[in-house]
């Protein structure tokens, strides 16, 4: 599976494991919130990157003592209408102060992929059926935006009064 | 009135070009409709009965003469000659085709206009009260921050796949002109006891399904802190509001189930974690948009004009509309003028394009270019002249625009019905229009008073049946036609929810039944100055059901 | 659902491109008019036509198909409720001249 990162497809070097399944040595591996919930010690002592999915109903509040460990955290999208995900990773970046990647995994559209970068979104699984440079060509839709998030896109309004950061720093 | 700068301009055509694109890719087979469907309805485009319905957005019911000769263009051109102005200030095409969208909307972005969250479960077009600006005691004008929301509220990364819709108004008096408390978020503009102004949140209005007078959640927050607060609430909703069950899935369930107190405890929490930082609004942005609300250069005018006064004595049908079509204006020797789009027998809140026209041409003439729509569907005229209120009468009589009964029981509010709409139940253009000739007559009107008719053709209660004084829900048995009549409602700031009266009438009944209601409430008045809504209040319902059901629970016979 | 009465239905859609509300005729296509539509009187054939047209769907021509009930007598058939009565007549029931408006406005 391909996962797309700025747009650009990348491989997918993370496994997303069965709660039945045995971790492979060595390999960056995604388990449910509830495998988590329930081998929470052993899977801290693993050696290789541990990545935690969560279920659109399950806030990443959950995780809030474990995101030391944890270097992906997998948001779902059940379907593309439930929206619950785009706040939920607005939680982990502003709330939380997660640096680590977060993921866009399930109904995943290409009309919401520059929403979910602009609130702190890294990467995306798209649909197998979906084709992948719509997602790239997605990104080039809007040059303008209203909304302050925690990406690194200026808004129309401090560009409008040269709070932007590149002026802001050629007048320093 | 607020322009575009080159931020917005863009915005805007982007938005457009963004469109034409889903379009060309739900033809070319890339979206089914599941998919398309809500990215149609996040820009406005319904599928209906008969054809697409394109609904454009008018934030805070504010039009130029340029703007409204666009939406004549348009109605010409891509419609049958006509557009329905909604209780919530925009305007409807009920005959575009699909592939034309992209084109028609290409023209509406030329005059700074737009379709965009206008439907889908995101942030809709924000509302406003039409008299901001120039209604006198006003604490600040809604129209600034209703810009201010509208940007903040454009396709916001964050909530534009919501459990629900979501529809917030601003207010900025006591009178509440724009059913404030039936929203999402109803905000009124306010001061502290500092003096200072801010805004008061009233969080978790509705009607629909399960009408809810909206709890005040939070009684002030401060000018700067108002997107803050806004993405606290949003955010709170985005997270915990239902989305198991459509019927569920609006903020005023999350409210009422938490508790307006737990629900304003759990937004204060996330407001204090944001509210310093990027959100927070700087007074020189504020200032930029005021600056476009500017008042226009109004001419020192006594208050007293005689020549006017002369007029309203000498002509009687001229001052039976004065009467009933103007309100007060906060600049001596200017009034505001409302255009009532309820004439005898017709479509309440259509207007063809020629009439659209003929409104911009007077508003250039008239009112400095800026006209107003109001959630009752009809039109304003902000900033008229004493001394020009007779010559324009006079013009608009010669166009069959001067219908003098804004307030009265034929301004009635209904929304498109079964005529069009794919959601509702019943008709309600056509009962509106049967309601309209029997109470046709101007005397009988002025006699009855002020009394507020809501026909509304489904649950969802577009036509605020809720909120009437009177309200009408249209409701099916068996594929048939069926109308529920409800008491006592208001939506103005003694807001109140409508008692059901009884079993529901038939299409050939409903009009009667109204008329006995009417009849009714004239025989038990204390006299012309109590109000329908007065008396209701005063007696109850009891006295009401007993004439209309003759006592029993059974139906009178349908009139012949 | 065993039902004891007679179920005749139609198949019924909307155009893609303009959204106007069409019927089924089986061999032919679809028509505008309701009075031509194919009247399915058993649940199997009137399913079957419903699978059939979901072909339309996929080639992007028609969106929404779905079953509607009518009554068939001497006259033909008419649709049993008062949406798809409306609906089959492809307008607003009401002149669509704006009452007294428009007519003034004309004079």
């Amino acid at each position: 599976m391909v996962v797309l990162k700025n747009g650009v497809p990348q491989p997918n070097e993370w496994v997303r494991l069965a709660d039945d399944a045995t971790p492979p040595d060595g390999a960056k591996v995604i388990v449910t919130f509830e495998r988590w919930q329930a081998e929470r010690e052993s899977l801290r002592q693993r050696n290789s990157a541990i990545g935690v999915s969560l279920k659109s109903d399950q806030s990443p509040l959950l995780l809030a003592d474990d995101l030391d460990r944890v270097s992906l955290v997998a948001l779902e999208f059940p379907k593309f209408t439930d929206g619950r995900s785009f706040s939920y990773a607005r939680v982990l970046r502003d709330r939380l102060g997660y640096r680590g990647e977060i993921r866009a995994v399930g109904q995943v559209l290409r009309d919401q992929y520059l929403f979910m970068l602009r609130v702190g979104i890294d990467t995306i699984e798209p649909p197998a059926e979906k084709r992948v440079e719509g997602y790239a060509e997605a990104l080039t839709e809007f040059s303008v935006f209203y909304q302050p998030t925690n990406d690194h896109r200026e808004t129309a309004l401090r560009l409008r009064h040269g709070l932007n950061k590149s002026t802001a720093s050629a007048a320093a | 009135m607020y322009r575009y700068d080159q931020f917005d301009a863009t915005f805007v055509r982007e938005r457009t070009e963004q469109f034409r694109g889903q379009v060309a890719r739900r033809l070319a087979g890339e979206l089914t409709e599941e998919e398309f469907r809500p990215l149609r309805l996040k820009n406005g485009l319904y599928l209906q009965l008969h054809a697409y319905m394109l609904r454009v957005a008018i934030p805070y019911g504010e039009l130029s003469s340029t703007q409204m000769r666009k939406l004549a263009f348009i109605a010409r051109r891509y419609d049958k000659g006509y557009g329905h102005f909604t209780t919530r200030q925009n305007i409807q095409y009920n005959w575009p085709r699909l592939d034309d969208v992209p084109d028609l909307l290409a023209h509406l972005a030329e005059v700074e206009m737009h379709a965009i969250q206008t439907s889908g479960n995101c942030i809709r077009n924000v509302t406003a009260d039409h008299l901001a600006g120039v209604t006198p005691d006003e604490v600040d004008d809604p129209r600034v921050w209703g810009e201010i929301i509208r940007q903040w509220s454009t396709l916001h990364p964050e909530f534009s796949y919501l459990p629900r819709k979501f529809k917030i108004v601003v207010i900025g008096t006591e009178t509440d002109r724009a059913a404030m408390r039936t929203h999402d978020i109803g905000l009124k503009i306010v001061r502290n006891d500092a003096g200072e102004m801010g805004f008061a949140f009233y969080t978790g209005g509705g009607q629909g399904r399960t009408p809810i007078i909206g709890p005040l959640v939070k009684a002030f927050v401060a000018k700067e802190d108002l997107l803050s607060y806004l993405d606290a609430t949003l955010r709170v909703y985005n997270m915990h509001g239902r989305r198991d069950n459509i019927y569920k899935a609006r903020i005023k369930i999350l409210v009422q189930s938490l508790g307006a107190e737990e629900f304003g405890r759990q937004v204060e929490e996330e407001w204090l974690r944001i509210k310093d930082t990027v959100l927070k609004l700087p007074e020189a942005e504020v200032a930029r948009i005021r600056s476009y609300f500017a008042p226009p250069t109004y001419e020192n005018l006594p208050a007293y004009i005689p020549e006017f006064e002369a007029k309203k004595s000498a002509d009687p049908d001229f001052g039976r509309w004065v009467r009933a079509n103007t309100d007060v204006h906060k600049v001596d020797g200017y009034i505001a003028v409302s255009i009532s789009l309820k004439p005898v027998g017709a479509a309440p809140g259509d207007m063809t394009a020629d009439q659209m026209d003929v409104m911009a041409d007077l508003s250039d003439a008239y009112s400095f270019g800026e006209i107003r729509v109001t959630h009752r569907q009809n039109l304003v005229l902000p900033n008229v002249r004493k001394q020009d209120l007779f010559d324009l009468w006079t013009r608009l009589k010669a166009v069959s625009l001067d219908e003098p009964n804004i307030g009265f029981v034929s301004d009635i509010i209904a929304c498109p019905g079964l005529d069009y709409c794919n959601l509702a139940n019943a008709r309600s253009i056509p009962v509106a229009q049967r309601l309209s000739r029997r109470f046709s007559d101007a005397k009988r009107l002025s006699d009855i008073g002020e009394l507020r008719l809501n026909i509304s053709g489904c649950i969802n209660a577009c036509g605020h049946h809720h909120v009437g004084h009177i309200g009408i829900l249209g409701v099916d048995k068996k594929g048939e036609e069926f109308y529920q009549v409800t008491l006592g409602g208001s939506s103005a700031e003694d807001i109140s929810i409508g008692k059901i009266l009884g079993p529901a009438f038939s299409y050939d009944q409903i009009t009667d039944a109204i008329e006995t209601v009417i009849d009714t409430y004239l025989d038990q008045r204390t006299g012309p100055s109590e109000r329908f809504i007065d008396t209701y209040r005063r007696i109850g319902i009891e006295p009401f059901k007993e004439k209309v059901y003759g006592g029993s629970k059974e139906r009178r016979p349908a009139a012949e | 659902m065993a039902n004891d009465r007679p179920l005749n239905q139609m198949v019924t859609a909307q155009w893609l491109l303009g959204g106007e509300s069409i019927y089924w005729v089986a061999g032919k296509g679809w028509s505008d008019s309701f009075a031509e539509a194919t009247v399915y009187a058993d649940q199997a054939t009137a399913d079957a036509a419903l699978a059939e047209v979901q072909e339309f769907v996929k080639q992007r021509v028609i969106v929404g198909p779905y079953l509607i009930e009518v009554e068939v007598d001497s006259d033909g058939p008419k649709p049993t409720s008062a949406r798809e009565r409306i609906r089959a007549a492809h307008n607003a029931t009401f002149d669509i001249d704006h009452g007294s408006w428009t007519a003034r406005i004309a004079d």
